[in-house]
């Protein structure tokens, strides 16, 4: 934090007002959708299922309103360290990117193609976001990943994943 | 009812043969997983959550108990071998502990952690015995206005106690709540905030909620800053201790443990400040002060066990009420929750054998997780240079097979994106996770209550605070509510050890030292 030089702290400001703005989102979104719900008076409920969406509400757009008061004041979250973060370079885009890019794919492949294919093809387009560049030594690594935890759950635990298009053969 | 008796039941139950393998491969697991850096004991625990699925509840808890402690292991090796810790928890261990090992005390640190956790963990877990029942005692005879009352405390407690800013804790209790909202409403039948999308009806599962917020949030936020340079990792050989280092650490772990466990108890107690508070007993009472920060070990050995003893006062509200007060605690729930076992007082009557298997299981796990880090830890410590992009491709891989099994459905894994992208943009923005979980978890059955009291009240507001119990929780709240006010007051006067330990930690914490608010006047101040 100390390291921030003045454009950047700026901007950090300004990305931050969008999280103010997902939270009032959130809580326009929870209101219009407690205000839709049908709730006749009852003796039994005198609550009723709005009262509580509508604090949820008043909470969430309070927060916005605090905290994009906060940001333009000068408050600033303090972005959280760990083991692996090195918070003095900026946001990565290309790691980032690739990896919700690959998540995506998986999502729709799992399905179709079954874990283990799609399995190892996430992990293996994971490992290459990430800055890895053993091709084959990473290929193997997936492969060996997929087909162990299909077995491990299926033998293991009873669950069985999808085999996708090598049903039957797995 | 005998609880010398139970705990025997439960010790037969835990000491079967498969039983104790279960125990095993839970701490082998959990310290496996909570070695990693980047992992910390509840995304170790949510990430092994689906691996108990398969098991009947027993035998999952008895793994569990193995999985909790392990973790919490795991993750004081890594901050006494890289000096970065994962978790807020072992900020202080990390402080003196990578000293000791840039020394080449590496391997007395280590076992002072180790035999300190087991003591630590030992007695919290026969304090654990003693107070539980006397708490479920208590407990039963509370109605839903007192409930209702201590869950607002709870939700209050870990929101604006712990963290820095007040502001961005409100904002991530906020969005818990709001997820929690979705779905059916028991009561009404009504579908709240699903969007007409049918699979949304029966709310989303906690455990993917979870491991979206911690593990493929942490994922990709760390991946977003990974450190390109390879951290130092200092070899480590079999831990032992020397007769000086025993004579120096024995004291240390008893006030360390009695410092944890009363503080984990609590709502909003947590490991962050007892473990300062050791650290700053230690450091006065010790003999040779001048070698605090130079690599002390007492002032590992307090903190860690501390920290284990925590762990255990945590157990009390999660147990006994149902209540959980830190993340470990929240996930933890949910896989009671997910076996379709409610935590709480009637826990004890209805469940007793699981109960006490669960609680005799602690003290195997704790003794396995002795037996087994000392001679394992040269092990362990190779772990720590598993290559990046692996262990982070990792994380997310198991995440989504362990998102996935659940229901086996992609849409899951949708929801899975789109929280940890929201729980990505969090870390980037300082909000703090864990008032999202515990909101997440507490909200619905806070809204059980609440709606009970009123139809006792049939709809007078007056029936919230009906009970004595409620009254005096809501002037705990309000006391919460006001504590800035307090802090004020406080801060005028000179600040002593708190802001010195403040100056120490600081530096070496990345800025994650937010413990307590009072000792960081200048940083609360410029974040609200």
């Amino acid at each position: 934090m100390s390291a921030a030089t003045p454009t950047v702290s700026r901007l950090q400001g300004r990305s931050e007002l969008g999280m103010a703005a997902l939270l009032g989102a959130a809580g326009a979104l929870v209101l219009w959708d407690a205000v839709h719900l049908h709730a006749p008076y009852s003796e039994s409920d005198p609550v009723g299922p709005r009262a509580v969406p509508y604090l949820v509400a008043a909470l969430l757009i309070g927060c916005a309103l605090w905290l994009g008061a906060d940001v333009l004041r000068g408050g600033r979250g303090a972005a959280e360290g760990g083991e692996d973060v090195d918070l003095d370079h900026p946001t990565e885009w290309r790691t980032v990117i690739p990896l919700v890019a690959v998540f995506l794919a998986n999502i729709v492949l799992i399905d179709r193609l079954g874990w283990v294919i799609s399995g190892a093809l996430f992990f293996w387009g994971s490992v290459w976001s990430l800055g890895s560049r053993h091709y084959v030594r990473d290929a193997v690594v997936s492969l060996l990943l997929s087909v162990t935890t299909f077995y491990g759950f299926y033998l293991g635990l009873g669950i069985y994943l999808p085999a996708g298009i090598l049903e039957g053969v797995l | 009812m005998d609880v010398w008796g139970s705990l025997l039941d439960g010790f037969a139950t835990a000491a079967t043969p498969a039983n104790l393998v279960y125990a095993l491969v839970g701490v082998l697991l959990g310290t496996a997983v909570g070695v990693l850096p980047g992992l910390g004991p509840a995304m170790t625990v949510a990430l092994l959550l689906p691996v108990t699925y398969a098991l009947e509840p027993t035998s999952a808890f008895i793994m569990f108990a193995g999985i909790y402690y392990g973790g919490m292991y795991g993750g004081s090796t890594t901050s006494i071998l890289l000096n970065t810790p994962g978790e807020s928890s072992s900020v202080v261990t990390a402080i003196e502990g990578n000293k000791m090992a840039k020394a080449g005390r590496a391997s007395q640190a280590l076992a002072t952690a180790a035999i300190g956790s087991f003591v630590a963990g030992t007695i919290g877990t026969a304090l654990l015995v003693l107070f539980a029942p006397v708490v479920v005692g208590f407990a039963v005879s509370l109605g839903s206005p007192s409930y209702f009352a201590i869950m607002i405390l709870a939700l209050l407690a870990v929101t604006a106690v712990l963290g820095s800013s007040r502001v961005r804790g409100f904002s991530s209790l906020g969005l818990g709540l709001a997820i929690g909202l979705v779905g059916m409403d028991y009561t009404t039948g009504q579908p709240r905030l699903t969007f007409g999308v049918p699979l949304l009806a029966d709310g989303l599962d906690v455990v993917v909620v979870a491991v979206a917020i911690f593990a493929v949030g942490e994922a990709l936020w760390v991946a977003a800053h990974l450190r390109r340079t390879a951290s130092q990792i200092i070899p480590v050989g079999k831990p032992w201790m020397g007769k000086d280092d025993w004579k120096r650490s024995w004291r240390p772990w008893l006030r360390g443990t009695a410092y944890g466990f009363p503080f984990g108890a609590l709502p909003a107690g947590g490991a962050e400040i007892p473990t300062f508070l050791s650290y700053v007993t230690e450091k006065r009472l010790s003999r040779r002060p001048e070698e605090f920060g130079h690599g002390a070990i007492e002032g590992v050995a307090g903190p860690e066990a501390a920290n284990n003893a925590s762990a255990a006062g945590t157990l009390v509200p999660m147990l006994s009420l149902g209540l959980p007060t830190n993340a470990t605690a929240a996930v933890m729930l949910a896989a009671f929750t997910g076996y379709g076992i409610q935590p709480g007082p009637l826990l004890f009557d209805r469940e007793p054998e699981l109960v006490w298997a669960l609680i005799a299981s602690l003290f195997i796990g704790n003794a396995l997780l002795l037996l087994i880090n000392l001679p394992l830890a040269p092990a362990w410590a190779r772990l720590l240079q598993i290559p990046r992009p692996y262990l982070y491709a990792g994380i997310l891989f198991f995440a989504t097979l362990g998102a996935y099994s659940v229901n086996l459905q992609s849409f899951d894994l949708v929801i899975l994106l789109t929280l940890g992208l929201l729980g990505f943009a969090m870390r980037r923005f300082g909000l703090p996770v864990l008032p999202l979980v515990i909101g997440l978890i507490l909200g619905p059955r806070a809204e059980e209550q609440l709606r009970k009291s009123l139809q006792l009240s049939s709809g007078n507001i007056s029936g919230l605070w009906s009970e004595p119990v409620a009254v005096v929780v809501y002037v705990v709240v309000a006391l919460i509510l006001a504590w800035p006010l307090v802090a004020r007051v406080v801060r005028r006067r000179p600040a002593t050890d708190a802001s010195a330990l403040a100056a120490i930690v600081h530096p070496t914490s990345d800025g994650r030292t937010d413990a307590d608010p009072s000792t960081t006047p200048e940083r609360s101040e410029a974040r609200r």
